[in-house]
């Protein structure tokens, strides 16, 4: 079944969007929300379970202090008040992935409320406001068995696993997120970009979207241009990583223009995202299907954090990312498209840890922009999972600076470190690679290539010294790059008696 | 004026799955009404001053620290399940509720 839709331009010429966006984080605790188990990824399944998050008769939740203070962490680096008192709530609903038939969250009464995290797309700065941050609990993975794509239509049964039911998880709430115009999806993914190297700093999550320890659901709905009333939204789920936080956001404005455009309403309704087309489709909708029934959760006792602990834990944030961007724009001399650049590549933490380890930051920023972003894309892989270390490249740019290696070889020898070769400093031993510096080894084939090049020869003795490059360049090609290509030319001249 | 109405108590036989018969309805509906009614009289004494109550204890900040406790064996944890498969547990089909 293919969906209609309208050109984006044209959608967003005759239609707002207004987006709001829910974030699940889950935190890096150690162990469970609100019981001991471990919270490794990936163990077997149903390794890491209890009869707390089994949900079995007699057993009582008793709630993590690690994830309080994660949360508070996360809602102090956002700008949100902390409330002073607030309750856990049961979310009863009749799904497997829970076993106890409720999921502990909160409700009316969320820990953090009312903050701000602004972003940036394309020298605009837009203030996403933050509607609350709230403290629950993940939910068990299912597996849909005897369908044809794994998902629930036209599966027999279901097979459930626990590890993840009861890992800590963290809800962040924009307020609706209006006046972006065409930059909407940008705008989308440039919050869900900043959001993640936020907690990333704050050292309380992994926020690794491709193992699920960061979600996003985006809601999006439009109005006519010049109209003050929202329209009806849709909330897409299942949306994994960033890229597709920004498809999702077009695709939706895409069908639901084309909705609106035909005389047809919008359904409020959740819908899925696929990666391997972008668009969303139809899941169940709203009307039919929630009425959660909250109520304040028995087995746990209010939260009430006091003003000192709350302080505390300000004072313990690190430096924020949009703080460390300006100090290092400042002390690298960036421009703001050069900061831009480093920050889209990924390449802000592997330049500033190649620094600290004692290479100049122009030198530091060159090859990871350039020389090692090159090899990045060739392997179509992340910066920072090419197999070579900050330390590694500062040790190469040592040797650089120590004029052991010109930027030929130290290219070669990027080249092997990242194929497996070893260290810098064994790559270059068994490579060979060293410049060639010492005059003797020099002055043998600078006597050849004087011999092989008669005529460039004579025009340098006639004074034509320019034409010693030519010269310069023969001695670079039979040294196979590892002349020391400034002494290799004063050897030249010297010999052809014009220095 | 019933405290709760046979469709509410229908819909709540839904969300939980329970597949009740008219007449269950009908029955469990008209005891469901008084004993919400006896609760309810609670509100009469209830004044605006005094909160609604969720907790017994006046305590607050109750937490334990971030460490690890014995997890079940995947055997002890599948003992109760009515089905099991490839160490999980086994559950029927769910239409119409794709998590």
């Amino acid at each position: 079944m293919s969906t209609t839709v309208m050109k984006y331009e044209e959608a967003l010429a005759r239609f707002e969007p207004v987006l709001g966006i829910e974030t699940h984080i889950e935190l890096g605790t150690r162990s469970k929300m609100f019981c001991g188990c471990p919270t490794a990824f990936g163990a077997e399944p149903n390794t890491q379970v209890c009869p707390v998050c089994l949900g079995l008769p007699g057993s009582l939740p008793v709630t993590n202090k690690a994830a309080i203070e994660g949360i508070i962490k996360i809602g102090l680096a956002l700008n949100c008040d902390i409330v002073e008192w607030c309750r856990f709530a049961r979310k009863n609903y009749f799904y497997p992935d829970m076993p106890k038939n409720y999921q502990i969250s909160q409700y009316d009464e969320p820990l953090c409320v009312d903050g701000h995290l602004d972003v940036e797309v394309d020298g605009t700065t837009f203030r996403i406001e933050i509607e609350r941050v709230h403290m629950e609990e993940d939910t068990g993975k299912s597996l849909h068995v005897g369908g044809a794509t794994g998902r629930i239509h036209g599966a027999d049964h279901s097979l459930v696993d626990y590890n993840r039911a009861g890992i800590p998880l963290v809800e962040i709430v924009t307020k609706p997120i209006t006046a972006t115009g065409e930059k909407a999806p940008l705008v989308a993914k440039a919050y869900a970009t900043e959001l993640r190297e936020l907690v990333r700093s704050l050292g309380v999550s992994e926020v690794r979207m491709e193992h699920g320890s960061m979600r996003c659901d985006v809601n999006v709905s439009l109005m006519p241009r010049g109209a003050s009333e929202w329209g009806t939204r849709t909330e897409t789920k299942n949306v994994n990583s960033l890229r597709s936080v920004e498809r999702a956001v077009r695709s939706e404005i895409e069908r639901q223009a084309a909705v609106l455009d035909a005389g047809g309403k919008i359904v409020q309704e959740t819908r899925h995202f696929h990666e391997d087309s972008g668009t969303t489709t139809s899941g169940r909708s709203k009307e039919e299907a929630q009425d959660y029934r909250y109520f304040p959760e028995p087995d746990l006792v209010p939260m009430a954090p006091s003003r000192e602990w709350v302080e505390e834990l300000r004072a313990s944030l690190p430096e924020l990312p949009a703080a460390r961007r300006r100090r290092v724009q400042g002390e690298w001399g960036l421009s703001d498209l050069e900061l831009r650049d480093v920050v889209n590549a990924g390449a802000l933490d592997l330049i500033e840890e190649t620094v600290r380890a004692g290479t100049d930051p122009g030198a530091a920023r060159k090859w990871w922009m350039n020389e090692l972003s090159r090899r990045a894309t060739e392997q179509n892989v992340e910066l920072a999972d090419l197999a070579i270390t900050p330390q590694q490249v500062a040790r190469i740019q040592a040797m650089v600076d120590a004029k052991e290696l010109n930027d030929k070889l130290a290219r070669k020898v990027f080249e092997g470190v990242l194929a497996g070769e070893g260290t810098p400093d064994e790559v270059v031993a068994a490579r060979g690679l060293k410049v060639v510096s010492d005059d003797g080894a020099l002055a043998a084939i600078i006597d050849q290539v004087i011999a092989d090049n008669a005529d460039v020869a004579d025009k340098v003795r006639g004074g034509k010294v320019a034409a010693a490059g030519a010269l310069v360049g023969a001695v670079m090609k039979a040294s196979r790059g590892q002349a020391d290509a400034g002494r290799a030319r004063e050897l030249i001249l010297e010999k052809l008696g014009v220095s | 004026m019933s405290a709760i109405t046979r469709d509410e108590v229908a819909h709540l036989a839904r969300l939980s799955r329970l597949a009740l018969g008219d007449d269950e309805l009908d029955h469990l509906a008209a005891q469901l009404d008084q004993i919400i009614s006896a609760v309810a009289r609670v509100q009469e004494v209830a004044a605006e001053d005094i909160p609604p109550t969720s907790h017994a204890l006046p305590l607050t900040n109750v937490y334990r620290s971030d460490e690890n406790r014995p997890s079940l064996t995947p055997e002890q944890a599948l003992s109760g399940a009515p089905a099991a498969e490839d160490q999980r547990f086994r559950v029927p089909r769910i239409l119409g509720e794709e998590a």
